[in-house]
């Protein structure tokens, strides 16, 4: 402000507006606001962390094993670090005194094995991927040159690929104690006795193929000091949790520390890390006293990013025979990898209470094998745990509908919890706050045309049309939000589930929010000015909203779990309320009159039944004048909080799928795809449809094209893009979609979260569909991604194209590479352009 | 080493470079043209796609030599001033964009995709923007915006 701020002024600014206007009314949340972010976005005037230049900054690139299991005898680096521009060239054992070992927060039973997790290998190797040796340099071209002068032995040991085998008697092991990690099971209700004289068992056999995240934005690193403390800049989801963590495992003091999250481009789980190149950054930062940059390749990317899912499920249903379910009883597998990673074994446990769906029955049982194997280890990816249930659950529950020769809603419909029947206990123990899956059901069906696609279905079946028509249903509910701390501390999590965030009003009125929120994409910047704009009553514009930096955030649990709203946003609304609660007495003050008789609305404080009042401008700037304040006032309008949620929230939808499969090519095309979301009550319908959307593209990526594929001696062979095929917009409908809305009542705002459901519910949906299409062909199950050459096959052998577990060691092997419906995607060179 | 004149958004540049020198890491490491992002390391992913002499090409796939005597334009040289090029308007407007990592190659592509098909129908711009993949999207509003950049680069509006 240009304006000198003396008392006068100050006075004068105070008494400005003695006359209030009327309330306008109008809120904020609820409004399909565009995003404050898209400016920078759309200009590029971006931070993304490889775009930092620092004085004298280096690059480091590391050497990667090409051995999925092997001894190293011998590193040399003295090649490497003879050539021009090179700093550093350091193996594993150059470093191993210092690196100490990667941290796993989720040690999910007592006697979990968490093996030694050294950030660069310095005896074995057991991954394809895992680094070796690096190269600190002037330049990246300097850096890679250097990489290949330096010479590595291996001692060749056995891979470890299939998790059934590794749990067989005689098989390599991967570490020396063996291949399990852990055998975690939870079970409510007599399943013995639902399952002994039951009616109707389904048991189906499904693999969840293992994922690469695949965020657009590679990772990258950039740390620094100034000889004293330390800066380091990461494409991270978390930075406050990354700060912790990188303390306790460099010994670096955490108050010398401060973790920048510039903008980051998506993350979708896989920056839920704390990766060995960020521990590894620090490291080199400090021995060399420069600032150090590594920033990945996409092929760099695909071996060392951790993957997601990878489990094989066996789902067994106990039912009456109107379809009803007495049980559910389910076994996974679970491919940790060679490592457990920072949520490593806690990722299939969050789909525990979850197979169980959005269905009443009286008996659950569910038990995970963790498996160590010779790859990239897996942790975090859109949904963690909830979609691999999802899947299962939505799956068996068409399989039971086919069984009894009944319409899969209806099958749903005679197991779901009515509406009137919320809040309801779940088998599994959890408090579903509250849904309508009545209502969300009927309203995508209406929108779908349900009923006349099934009469095209059926005249296409009887006229024997070589392209068949399928549809898939869908119906979800996922637990997110999280959660509550005590809750993860029953499940031995590492840490709390809380949010927490500050806000300021400014002498000049204008507002500052500090979440402890982590966004890379979800827009945080635009909704949480929304909720502050209506709770304080000031303009939308007048807010901003800082992240991302614990220098700035102090404090926070980052962002992941569909937890940003219902426990970050929560935060921000009740700091809103402190500093209205505090602006109410100090307004009451300058009016003189008691506080229980002001009243606040649309950013005023007024008297009572008078136009009397103080904009919460004005309040802020006496409160910064400090001139005047009620006695115990402290001058400043501002306050922070910490929430920390009750319970999680539990989103629900129905998604319906209609594919058409070319049983002669096996191609799949989707026709129409309709989502109705109940989240809860909105803040932006623009950012939750687009959620909602991109979710959906990523489920229908599992269940179609993408799978990350691992040779038998352990080589992953999807490492580029032209490989593992992420859907283009060529691959994709136009997704309709929907809500309803039946508000949460953990939470004020009646929030429930969007960032997972779409994710969660289409690939079932999808999956449902291609079988639905395939059933007079006796077929019962396509593994996925379900490729031309897999449906192909699926209908010519005539039953059931793959039962899941026994054909996982193809997928191992390698012999399924995944088709997008365009074929394998060349890669484009200078002609290609744009296109 | 080889010396090169290119032209990146309305500033010439008069530059040594390695022989193997990427387009992309010139504009970004050398020039601090930082908007062009890099995605991917076999030209699949089109969040580097830049104009070169007025043609949309993956930067990661020229080099920086090929480019001597061109003039590039990347997402950093659309707007004039304050005002956005129509594109961007539209991207924004249809919220086609969520981290925003691939945005810059997606406009650049959409912008050459709409001065060869100025009305694009949902199939053509699907079928032109394949070679740029978004991960956050589901590229149902990437369409929507595509088609209505399209209406304002022709000054048509709704
Ligand atoms: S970075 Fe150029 S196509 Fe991916
Ligand atoms: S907006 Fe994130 S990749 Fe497209």
């Amino acid at each position: 402000m240009t304006e000198q701020l003396d008392a006068g002024l100050v006075a004068e600014r105070i008494a400005e507006s003695d006359q209030l206007s009327a309330p306008s009314g109008d809120r904020e949340i609820g409004r399909a606001r565009r995003r404050k972010e898209d400016a920078r976005l759309v200009t590029g005037r971006t931070t993304w962390t490889d775009n930092i230049q620092l004085p004298g900054m280096l690059y480091v690139t590391f050497l990667r094993s090409p051995m999925a299991h092997a001894r190293i005898t011998r590193v040399d680096t003295s090649a490497a670090r003879a050539r021009p521009g090179v700093v550093a060239a350091l193996s594993g054992r150059d470093l191993a005194d210092e690196q100490g070992s990667l941290p796993c927060a989720w040690p999910v039973t007592e006697d979990i094995v968490i093996p030694d997790h050294p950030p660069m290998a310095v005896e074995e190797v057991r991954y394809v991927g895992e680094a070796v040796a690096c190269v600190v340099a002037t330049d990246r071209y300097a850096a890679a040159d250097a990489l290949e002068e330096i010479e590595v032995d291996y001692e060749p040991l056995e891979a470890v690929v299939d998790m059934t085998e590794a749990l067989t008697e005689g098989s390599p092991k991967v570490h020396e104690t063996g291949n399990r990690a852990f055998t975690w099971r939870f079970a409510q209700g007599d399943v013995g006795a639902a399952f002994r004289d039951a009616p109707i068992v389904v048991e189906r056999d499904y693999v969840q193929q293992r994922l690469i995240p695949t965020a657009m934005e590679p990772r990258a690193v950039v740390a620094t000091t100034d000889g004293d403390s330390f800066t380091l800049y990461s494409a991270t989801q978390i930075p406050h949790v990354l700060r912790v963590m990188l303390a306790m495992t460099t010994g670096i003091p955490e108050h010398r520390l401060r973790v920048v999250a510039p903008d980051v481009g998506g993350g979708f789980g896989s920056k839920l890390q704390v990766t060995a190149e960020e521990v590894l950054a620090l490291l080199l930062t400090r021995r060399i006293g420069r600032p150090v940059k590594w920033t990945e390749s996409r092929s760099e990317g695909n071996l060392t990013v951790h993957h997601g899912r990878d489990q094989l499920q066996r789902i067994r249903l106990a039912a009456e025979r109107d379809g009803r379910l007495r049980a559910v009883q389910v076994e996974l597998l679970a491919d940790m990898g060679a490592y457990l990673m920072l949520v490593t074994p806690g990722v299939p446990l969050l789909g525990a209470f979850m197979y169980n769906g959005i269905y009443k029955m009286d008996a659950y049982d569910f038990t995970c094998t963790g498996v160590f194997t010779t790859k990239m280890p897996t942790d975090a990816y859109r949904g963690a745990g909830r979609p691999e249930a999802t899947f299962a659950i939505e799956r068996a529950m068409d399989e039971l509908a086919h069984e009894l020769g009944l319409d899969p809603v209806e099958v749903r419909r005679r197991n779901w919890i009515a509406h009137e029947e919320f809040p309801y206990t779940t088998v599994c123990g959890l408090t579903y706050d509250s849904g309508n899956y009545e209502a969300a059901t009927d309203r995508a069906l209406d929108l779908f045309g349900y009923d006349t696609l099934r009469e095209e279905q059926a005249r296409r079946r009887a006229e024997g049309d070589p392209i068949q028509l399928g549809i898939g249903v869908s119906t979800f509910t996922e637990m997110c939000g999280l959660a509550p701390s005590r809750v993860l501390g029953s499940l031995s999590y590492g840490a709390g589930g809380w949010e927490h965030a500050s806000v300021r009003v400014l002498p000049t009125g204008k507002v500052e929010v500090v979440t402890g929120t982590s966004p890379h994409g979800q827009g945080h910047e635009t909704a949480w000015s929304q909720i502050a704009s209506d709770a304080l009553g000031v303009p939308f514009e007048d807010v901003s909203v800082l992240h991302g930096d614990t220098a700035i955030s102090h404090k926070g649990m980052d962002t992941y779990g569909s937890r940003s709203l219902v426990v970050g946003g929560i935060a921000v609304l009740s700091a809103c309320e402190k500093v209205k609660d505090r602006a109410r007495e100090l307004a009451a003050h300058m009016l003189e009159a008691s506080a229980e008789d002001v009243e606040f609305a649309d950013g005023s404080f007024r008297v009572r039944g008078t136009s009397q009042g103080r904009t919460i401008q004005e309040v802020a700037l006496a409160a910064f004048a400090a001139h005047d304040l009620p006695d115990g006032v402290e001058p400043g309008l501002d306050a922070e909080t910490t929430f920390d949620p009750d319970n999680f929230s539990f989103p629900h939808g129905t998604h319906l799928c209609a594919v058409e499969v070319d049983t002669e090519t096996g191609g799949t095309t989707i026709r129409s795809y309709v989502a109705v979301d109940d989240v809860g009550a909105v803040v932006n319908p623009l950012i939750v449809e687009g959620q909602v959307h991109g979710g959906i593209a990523q489920g229908i990526g599992q269940a179609l094209f993408e799978e990350a594929i691992y040779d038998a001696e352990g080589n992953l062979l999807t490492t580029t893009m032209a490989d593992y095929l992420v859907p283009t917009a060529l691959d994709l409908p136009e997704f309709v979609t929907d809500r309803t809305e039946t508000p949460a009542t953990s939470n004020p705002l009646g929030v429930k979260g969007v960032g997972e459901a779409g994710t969660i519910a289409s690939t079932p949906a999808v999956v449902n569909a291609v079988v639905d299409a395939l059933r007079p062909y006796g077929v019962r199950d396509v593994r996925m991604p379900c490729t031309p050459e897999r449906v192909w096959r699926a209908i010519n052998s005539g039953t059931s194209g793959a039962s899941g577990v026994s054909e996982a060691s193809e997928g191992s092997h390698g012999s399924g590479a995944p088709q997008s419906s365009q074929g394998s995607r060349a890669s484009e060179g200078f002609e290609g352009g744009g296109r | 080493m080889p010396r090169i004149t290119v032209t990146v958004d309305e500033i010439t540049y008069e530059e040594e470079v390695e022989p193997r020198l990427l387009l992309v890491h010139l504009l970004r490491d050398r020039l601090g043209r930082t908007g062009t992002p890099i995605g991917c390391d076999t030209g699949n992913c089109g969040a580097c796609t830049v104009m070169l002499d007025g043609v949309s090409v993956k930067s990661c796939s020229v080099l920086a030599v090929q480019a001597d005597g061109s003039e590039v334009v990347t997402v950093e040289g659309l707007s004039s001033g304050q005002e956005w090029h129509p594109m961007q308007r539209a991207f924004h407007a249809e919220h086609a964009l969520q981290c925003g990592y691939c945005t810059p190659g997606m406009i650049m592509a959409a912008i050459d995709l709409v001065r060869n098909d100025p009305d694009p129908s949902e199939e053509a711009v699907r079928r032109g923007l394949e070679g740029n993949l978004c991960r956050c999207t589901g590229y149902t509003n990437i369409v929507r915006a595509v088609r209505r950049g399209a209406q304002e680069m022709a000054g048509r509006h709704d």
